[in-house]
């Protein structure tokens, strides 16, 4: 036990460890709930049938399928198309692992199929003070309930399958205080841009961060998973933000959320959930949401943002001249007016609901330049289905954008969503890497709105432009 | 896992920073449902035209490289996505080890867990490798050194577990099995009822 006081993070982490950590060895700490997916699982199952283990805690496993599947609109009379045979062995490999070891799976067809960590919270599964895990360094989105969520390599995914366990070091403590308040066109993507753009792609490593202040509890739950998504871009171990009423208020009546008793139970202890007033910290940072403006990427790292309106900075080292060269852009250059090839909207950091609501108010009425290719990638079935009962779909048809069936698609460009070699991309996902996006894309990173605006100006825009009635 | 004492080898050099998992293997070689053959696919863009053929000029290409087995690069390597892949590549290519004056964290790991060394060494050692281009290196894991021909040593950071698990061949799935007691009387408590645990 420990008389310090408890960060929100200290609090999960204690409560999960069965074998505490010593200096010649590392926690052993409990992981409440492991997704699966098909890119980072199969060698994992391999190595449980050769050591003839069986998944310890199945009830404690959810998989899906979403890296490398197509995305192309299906039916009842059109099926899932797979042009990559790797992927459909990879997808199907996941299908006879999930039977074979009894695991649940919310695979293609299903409706419940999604972006891992997007059905996650959406089915009620993800909830506060869990430790979760997956072999997906995005998994720090699931922080945004007050989870400790954070991603692994497969190897590690085989010790959970086996034992529902990981070694681990406890990480350090990051505060980032936001407080202000985001005025109107600028979002809880601008928000994580702006702070990995202060913070720096390496900033957070060997951190937890905990996102903290009044900007911060403004956030609606699928703001704060954007937030925390991105905590990994930062380099941080993981994201959390501290569960309150916002987050009650999203988990109750989910399908796999506690019900009656159980549920006023579960909130009781949840409320506890936060960090000791005057928990110390290792590290500490602060932003003012209110000074905020809608960020773009500019370079080949998540940290290298700069406001929609700004100017491409001077290269500071060979790394960013480097960058510069690749995206072929020049300091002082102005990324707005800046001609787009294509616009992705999609991804685990921006293809929830109330995001895809945004793009289509701005889209609403308007049309895809000529010059772009728009696709709007939800980031599950139950998204896309709640965004076609809300009419989001013939929206983006009608301005000419290309409405998909759910996936990670263009966000890693795995399943044949993808640019040519030299176009020019604004994304509303996470990574802008040489290539990410397909060998020789170019990525500019960006909320929502700035892709909606720029699909509709066939260049990089300012979406408040768009917004002045 | 077998026992990694010493490492002597030859190094080839990439002096790059911020080398990201996404450059040392990307995405589209991740369909692969095995470890092993990621080698060839290694930093694949920077590797080969987009014909297919090997950039002559390109580090990894070049004859001088043949046979090198420990990587030093700029700083901050391995930054971006988890994929265990990236480790999986440089280690089928034939590398042991990786010299940077930073590795991002899950990076570091899953080399670890792979017997790929992470070498953590201050720049001015870094340049004096730069500056010895594909000449050996002695990295010594019991007592946390890397030392060039010259015999010029440095002191490098290496967690005690992972060095007592690279020293023994200790295999870390098997090495939690054992705490299975443990992990039962945890279970015992709080097995199906996490959100019942006390949170103060």
């Amino acid at each position: 036990m420990t008389t310090k006081k408890q960060t929100l993070f200290e609090k999960v982490w204690h409560a999960h460890t069965v074998v505490p950590e010593t200096r010649e060895t590392p926690a052993i700490l409990y992981v409440d709930l492991h997704l699966v997916h098909e890119v980072t699982s199969p060698q994992a199952f391999s190595l449980l049938r050769e050591r003839q283990l069986r998944v310890r805690r199945p009830d404690c496993t959810v998989a899906t399928m979403d890296h490398s599947v197509p995305t192309t609109p299906r039916n009842a009379d059109r099926p899932v198309a797979f042009t990559d045979p790797q992927a459909a062995e990879q997808v199907r490999q996941l299908e006879e692992n999930c039977r074979e070891f009894g695991i649940e799976l919310h695979g293609l067809g299903d409706d419940t199929q999604g972006i891992v960590h997007v059905i996650g919270p959406e089915l009620g599964i993800t909830q506060p003070g869990m430790t979760i895990v997956c072999g997906d360094s995005h998994t720090s989105t699931h922080g945004a309930f007050g989870a400790l969520a954070f991603g692994i390599g497969t190897s590690e995914v085989a010790h959970v399958l086996a034992t529902q366990c990981l070694l681990q070091r406890k990480p350090k403590t990051f505060a980032t205080r936001v407080d202000g308040q985001l005025q109107p066109g600028v979002t809880a993507k601008d928000l994580i841009l702006a702070i990995i753009a202060k913070i720096g792609m390496a900033g957070g490593t060997g951190h937890v961060i905990e996102y903290r202040g009044a900007a911060i509890r403004a956030l609606s739950m699928e703001e704060r998973m954007t937030v925390c998504n991105m905590s990994i871009e930062a380099g941080a171990r993981a994201g959390m933000i501290a569960p309150d009423d916002t987050t009650f208020e999203y988990l109750s009546n989910r399908p796999r959320a506690p019900k009656g008793f159980e549920w006023e139970r579960a909130v009781q202890r949840w409320r506890h959930l936060s960090s000791v007033e005057d928990a110390p910290f290792d590290c500490d940072v602060s932003l003012d949401a209110s000074a905020l403006e809608p960020m773009v990427t500019y370079g080949t790292n998540p940290g290298m943002g700069i406001p929609v309106r700004g100017t491409v900075p001077q290269p500071k080292n060979a790394s960013e001249v480097n960058s510069l060269r690749y995206m072929g852009l020049i300091p002082g250059e102005t990324l707005l007016g800046k001609s787009v090839d294509v616009v992705f909207i999609g991804s685990c950091t921006n293809a929830r609901l109330s995001d895809l609501r945004q793009a289509a108010a701005l889209l609403k009425g308007r049309k895809v330049a000529p010059n772009v290719r728009a696709l709007v990638v939800p980031g599950s079935q139950q998204v896309k289905r709640q965004a076609e009962a809300e009419g989001l779909d013939h929206v983006f048809r009608e301005a000419g954008a290309e409405w998909r069936e759910s996936g990670c698609s263009m966000c890693i460009a795995m399943n044949g969503d993808q640019l040519r070699p030299g176009q020019y991309a604004v994304s509303t996902s996470n990574r802008n890497f040489e290539g990410r996006q397909g060998s020789g894309g170019r990525t500019f990173l960006a909320s929502p709105l700035t892709a909606a605006a720029s699909a509709v100006a066939g260049k990089v825009a300012d979406a408040r432009e768009l917004m002045k009635v | 896992m077998n026992p990694i004492k010493t490492i002597q080898a030859r190094t080839v050099a990439l002096p790059i920073d911020n080398i990201d998992t996404d450059q040392i293997i990307p995405a589209r070689f991740l369909k692969t449902t095995r470890r092993a053959g990621l080698g060839q696919w290694l930093f694949s863009d920077w590797r080969y035209n987009a014909d297919g053929t090997p950039r002559a000029d390109f580090a990894l290409n070049r004859p001088e490289a043949r046979g090198a087995q420990v990587l030093v690069t700029g700083d901050n390597f391995g930054g971006g996505s988890s994929r265990e892949h990236a480790p999986w590549a440089l280690v089928d290519f034939g590398f042991r080890a990786v010299v940077s004056t930073s590795f991002a964290d899950i990076f570091r790991n899953n080399a670890l867990k792979n017997g790929l060394v992470p070498v953590t060494v201050q720049a001015q050692f870094r340049r004096r490798l730069l500056s010895r281009p594909n000449e050996p290196v002695v990295i010594d894991i019991e007592r946390q050194t890397i030392a060039t021909a010259d015999g010029v040593r440095a002191p490098f950071p290496l967690d005690s577990f992972a060095r007592y698990c690279l020293l023994n061949g200790v295999d870390e799935l098997c090495y939690i099995l054992k705490q299975e007691e443990e992990i039962a009387a945890y279970e015992s408590c709080w097995g199906r009822e996490y959100s019942m645990r006390a949170f103060h």
